[in-house]
């Protein structure tokens, strides 16, 4: 019982009070550049799920069958430590997993094919993906934690990006200082949208 | 006047100032605002990421015609990831304590977009001595905004600078309190976003 608390534990963690992108400023770059629009938002949150979901699992398996301090000693070599290799080798991870997706989506749902469509490459540069397969080694998950905090990061960076495109579209009616638009007014935005989610730092289950 | 007709010198202008990677292309975000909490972390990321970007400009404009052009992103990841990872090693070396805080955001180099981006489209266009200058230029440039951003977020929110006491004693038994919010995560977006307002303003004229 205690385990299934410390997974919703994790799950809320991961998408209210640590939201990657609110709390560590993971997945900007695409974040600013598609929240214009809420469709393309969606889609791209989506995306984002989906490929987290899969490769913070898999980049689990990759740290503690191959990289992990010891962890080779199934192949006879356990003083062999090749954390070094992990950056490369999460982010070729990575790379790989999103054409695996790419392709099964493509062939047995072409319709959710069409419509995440562009993202589905894209996300392979988000700061976000390999982030959460970082902060995975960095905080110890098991296999089974990795799956939700990688659903949960997912679930967490759609949430602000709809979030942001909805308000975006209604700021286009407002009338912003002339230096302040653009870049700037879309920072702010997201700062009081980061001290919305910061709300839910009191709970704790 | 000679000196600032030069290419160099127009190029080291352009992205310190007309082009700067964050508050002008809106690069690099992600990686630039978890740092900023202290002034310290900021100075040793944006000593890093000059590094990387300098050198991965220099090696990758040295490669350019042998590496074909189809396969150009692998191999331009290839070789930025193998500098961060030297980049990191390297401050776990020498600076274990700094390299605590960054975490995983030194990692986090591999999938900003200013290495990325000024490798595709410097790099891949102009000779290694042009391409350095380009790298060192960007990556100051970057920096100037993120030791900025620090400066007024450890000011405010701790009342030091590098770890010292700045505000006097006297402030605080007159009523004088930190800014609790400038240290949390909201505090960097709203900094960020009011930095780029005074920018846009005062490059108007």
């Amino acid at each position: 019982m205690e385990h299934v608390e410390n997974l919703i534990s994790i799950l809320l963690n991961s998408v209210f009070v640590g939201n990657i992108l609110l709390a560590y400023f993971l997945g900007m770059c695409s974040f600013l550049a598609v929240s214009k629009n809420l469709r393309t938002a969606t889609g791209l949150g989506l995306a984002v799920i989906f490929v987290l979901t899969i490769t913070a699992p898999a980049n689990w398996l990759v740290y503690h069958l191959l990289l992990a301090p010891g962890a080779l000693a199934w192949a006879g070599l356990p003083e062999v430590n090749l954390n070094f290799l992990r950056l490369v080798l999460f982010i070729a991870v990575i790379a790989g997993m999103v054409q695996v997706v790419e392709l099964v989506i493509d062939r047995f749902s072409p319709a959710l094919y069409n419509n995440l469509g562009v993202f589905l490459p894209l996300i392979t540069v988000n700061c976000a993906i390999l982030g959460a397969s970082l902060f995975m080694v960095e905080r110890e998950y098991t296999f089974t934690e990795t799956v939700v905090y990688g659903f949960g990061s997912g679930f967490g960076w759609m949430l602000a990006i709809v979030a942001m495109a909805t308000v975006l579209q209604k700021l286009r009616y407002a009338d912003v200082p002339e230096g302040l638009q653009g870049f700037g007014i879309n920072m702010i935005v997201t700062g009081l949208m980061a001290m919305a989610f910061m709300i839910f730092s009191g709970i704790v289950l | 006047m000679k000196l600032s007709r030069s290419k160099t010198y127009k190029a080291i202008s352009a992205a310190l100032w007309q082009s700067n990677p964050i508050s002008k292309q809106i690069l690099g975000i992600c990686s630039a605002l978890a740092v900023t909490v202290q002034l310290q972390t900021a100075i040793v990321m944006g000593l890093a990421l000059t590094l990387v970007v300098a050198f991965s400009n220099l090696i990758i404009a040295l490669l350019r015609d042998l590496i074909p052009r189809n396969i150009r992103i692998i191999a331009e990841v290839a070789i930025i990831a193998t500098l961060v990872i030297l980049a990191d090693e390297l401050l776990k070396a020498f600076l274990f304590d700094i390299s605590k805080q960054l975490s995983v955001f030194v990692g986090l180099i591999i999938t900003n977009c200013i290495v990325m981006g000024r490798a595709e489209t410097y790099a891949m266009s102009h000779g290694p001595y042009d391409s350095f200058v380009d790298g060192i230029a960007n990556g100051v440039g970057y920096s100037s905004i993120l030791i900025g951003v620090a400066f007024v977020r450890e000011l405010l929110g701790s009342g030091k600078l590098l770890g010292f006491q700045v505000v006097p004693d006297v402030f605080y038994s007159a009523g004088y309190e930190n800014m609790g919010l400038m240290v949390l995560a909201p505090g960097a977006f709203i900094a960020i976003g009011l930095f780029v307002w005074l920018e846009h303003t005062l490059l108007k004229d």
